[in-house]
């Protein structure tokens, strides 16, 4: 797999989108480096990684031990110092072991020192259901970081917005982590490098009037899907993909809601407490005149994903119950 | 002829090859889509450890694995039809399907979990060790681990309380050299992992050949002496003899260093002994091995038989049976009934 140089593409998987984002944004800074478990020979668990060993050496793509709280705390401190760390976490279940670093840590330090150093750095990690990988392998804790200020989160759906999102992320001057849906690395697309993404901002996907789908990740193409379908009940739904949950583009949801006056927001998080929750109770403040119905956020089970491939498929959010539900909403 | 050292081989033997054909089937499984998922860590090339160690515990142990521990869990006694039904993600699973291979467990054998975590279920055995020294009991607890996990930091957390407060803790390293694609070369600057088990205060044994029956002669002696609250660290180095996982070819190591290496074979090893010992004799063996065979197409197929489990078991076993989980659909229902 060698990289290809060319700016323009009309069909690029996730993964190679991302494997792009890194190597354009080595070549132009040579104080990024990427350090985590299986990244450089192996080419991490997913592939992302792949072939930056070859291109820039040990020195810079480096493998570590098994050791989560130091990878991410030796990205911290190399952050401090220059560098600029891209610390691979291979699932985003990890995060239970690296929580410190990441969220006392990382996320703390330019606050507490009064603004006198920033760590700009970014930690990709890898999560959500679908290859039964159980309850510490498929969970979405994205609320956990969008919880934590000093944070940014991104978590993107295509590869155009991955390629653009990370390269943004590294340029932030502020710990970033960048959230991959396990099952969007094969998910192909165009990519165009000149057609940049205003990171903070959210897309809409589809211009719609009934109803606003509020997504991020792979919900988004749940949701283009479901959208598709609904078309053809004379539906016309507007999507709106999130692309980054800190920032949130509060306006963008907020504006589609006033026109279409009704909202389902989905997740693959838990119900409680997570991502959706925060943005039905932005909805709930921001439109409450304009709403005919309470807004819907239709999520992940409260329970803990469960390996069964029948199980686990219908924990989360299947298309068509995103269909009915978009249509019990609007009637 | 069968002494009592000779029945040993010839038990550890069976142990190490009913691993061996488990794990083939498993293989199997995975190719005809049987499985749940491709996240399945097999122990070919391992079943010294597993059987030696396993061998040493008695009823009342307890012992945690890592995600690799479909092995240690056969050896020790588990059923390999509810096995490979969990390993399949089916209603006759040991955990209902909702664990999988890398959460099998069967508590009623001591078997404390396997974890997906590396280095997850390893302070686990020191609260066991704790109740068993609180309540006077002679049983030790044992978390089998891989040599990655040796660079968790919990590990050496867990070494020095057990350490500290006189345990009956044995840590078992299954140092089969690799960490997914990464070399222990490329994990730590000094591979002599004794050391730093020596240095927290454990009991330290190093295996490092293919003689079963010596193997769990050493393993006997120092697990019975962490019994008496002497907590203990043995390593079993061995090579991982296929990928990581299913899906994993091995593209970072080179085809002549398997294939060498591959000739450490514990099984191949004891049957050459037990022929030349004149232990059991070409026949026996190969009745032993159809005996296994056959064991182990009918769990495959129990696992194959065995039916899905019900959506509603998505929302057992939470929490304490009192407390009921409302789906998300259910709440969603709810809410626009209500308007
Ligand atoms: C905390 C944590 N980090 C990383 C992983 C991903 N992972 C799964 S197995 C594995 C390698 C473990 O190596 P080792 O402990 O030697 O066990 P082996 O697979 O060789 O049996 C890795 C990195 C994980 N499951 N948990
Ligand atoms: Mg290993």
């Amino acid at each position: 797999m060698k990289i290809p140089e060319q700016d323009f593409f009309e069909k690029i998987t996730f993964r190679d989108a991302l494997r792009l984002a890194m190597y354009d944004e080595m070549k132009d800074d040579k104080n990024v480096i990427i350090l985590g478990e299986d990244v450089a020979k192996y080419g991490g668990a997913y592939g992302a990684t792949k072939n930056l060993l070859e291109q820039f050496g040990s020195d810079r793509v480096i493998d570590t031990p098994i050791s989560e709280p130091t990878i991410v705390g030796t990205a911290i401190g190399a952050a401090m110092t220059g560098l600029k760390p891209i610390a691979e976490l291979m699932y985003v279940d990890f995060f239970g072991m690296s929580m410190d670093q990441i969220g006392n840590q990382s996320a703390k330090i330019r606050y507490m020192f009064g603004g006198q150093i920033s760590v700009p750095m970014v930690i990709r990690t890898q999560g959500g259901t679908g290859r039964s990988g159980g309850a510490q392998h498929s969970q979405s804790l994205e609320s956990w970081i969008m919880y934590i200020p000093g944070l940014y989160l991104v978590m993107p759906s295509n590869p155009n917005d991955a390629y653009h999102l990370l390269r943004d992320s590294l340029k932030t001057n502020t710990p970033t982590v960048f959230i991959e849906h396990k099952l969007l690395y094969n998910f192909e697309g165009p990519l165009d490098k000149k057609n940049k993404v205003q990171f903070g901002k959210a897309n809409i996907l589809k211009e719609g009037n009934s109803i606003s789908i509020i997504a991020y990740s792979r919900m988004t193409n749940f949701a283009v899907e479901a959208a598709r379908k609904l078309k053809e009940d004379n539906i016309s739904a507007e999507i709106i993909d999130l692309r980054t949950l800190n920032p949130l583009d509060k306006n963008t949801i907020i504006n589609s809601v006033k026109k279409t006056r009704h909202a389902l927001v989905l997740s693959e998080g838990h119900y409680t407490t997570g991502v959706a929750s925060e943005i039905t109770s932005i909805i709930f403040e921001n439109c409450f005149k304009v709403l005919k119905k309470p807004v819907i956020r239709y999520t992940a089970e409260d329970t803990p994903v469960p390996v069964a491939p029948n199980l686990e498929k219908n924990y989360v959010p299947t298309v068509d119950r995103i269909i009915d539900y978009a249509k019990k909403i609007i009637t | 002829m069968n002494s009592k050292s000779n029945t040993n081989l010839q038990e550890l033997y069976t142990t190490m090859k009913r691993i061996r054909v488990f794990e083939e089937r498993v293989a199997e499984l995975f190719v005809r889509g049987e499985t749940a998922g491709s996240m399945l860590h097999l122990s070919i090339g391992e079943e010294l450890g597993p059987a030696c160690v396993t061998k040493a515990m008695i009823d009342g142990d307890t012992f945690t694995t890592h995600h690799r521990g479909h092995g240690i869990f056969l050896a020790r006694g588990g059923d390999p039809d509810k096995m490979m039904a969990e390993i399949a993600g089916k209603k006759d699973g040991y955990c209902k399907g909702k664990g999988g291979s890398m959460h099998i467990a069967d508590m009623s054998l001591g078997h404390l979990g396997a974890n997906a975590i590396v280095g997850g279920g390893i302070p686990t055995v020191v609260g066991a060790a704790l109740s068993y020294k609180y309540l006077n009991k002679k049983n030790v607890s044992i978390a089998f681990f891989g040599d990655g996990a040796m660079q968790q930091g919990i590990l050496y957390e867990s070494m020095n309380m057990a350490a500290l407060w006189k345990l009956p803790v044995v840590f078992c390293c299954i140092n089969n050299q690799y960490g997914m694609g990464t070399k222990i070369d490329d994990a730590v600057a000094v591979k002599d992992f004794s050391l730093r088990a020596k240095s927290f205060g454990l009991e330290c044994l190093h295996v490092n050949h293919l003689d079963a029956e010596k193997a769990y002669t050493d393993i006997r002696e120092i697990v019975d002496n962490t019994r008496n609250n002497k907590p203990s660290f043995i390593e079993v180095e061995c090579y991982r003899f296929y990928g990581h996982a299913r899906k994993d070819k091995s593209p970072y190591r080179n085809e002549d260093e398997e294939i060498e290496n591959r000739k450490l074979d514990p099984i191949a090893f004891a049957k050459e002994n037990i022929l030349t010992q004149n232990i059991l004799n070409e026949e026996e063996i190969k009745s032993i091995e159809m005996t296994v065979d056959k064991e182990m197409d009918v769990s495959m197929n129990y696992a194959i038989n065995s039916p899905l489990n019900e959506e509603a078991e998505i929302f057992t076993d939470v929490y304490d049976k009192s407390y009921t989980i409302e789906s998300v659909d259910s709440r969603i229902n709810n809410i626009l009934k209500n308007k």
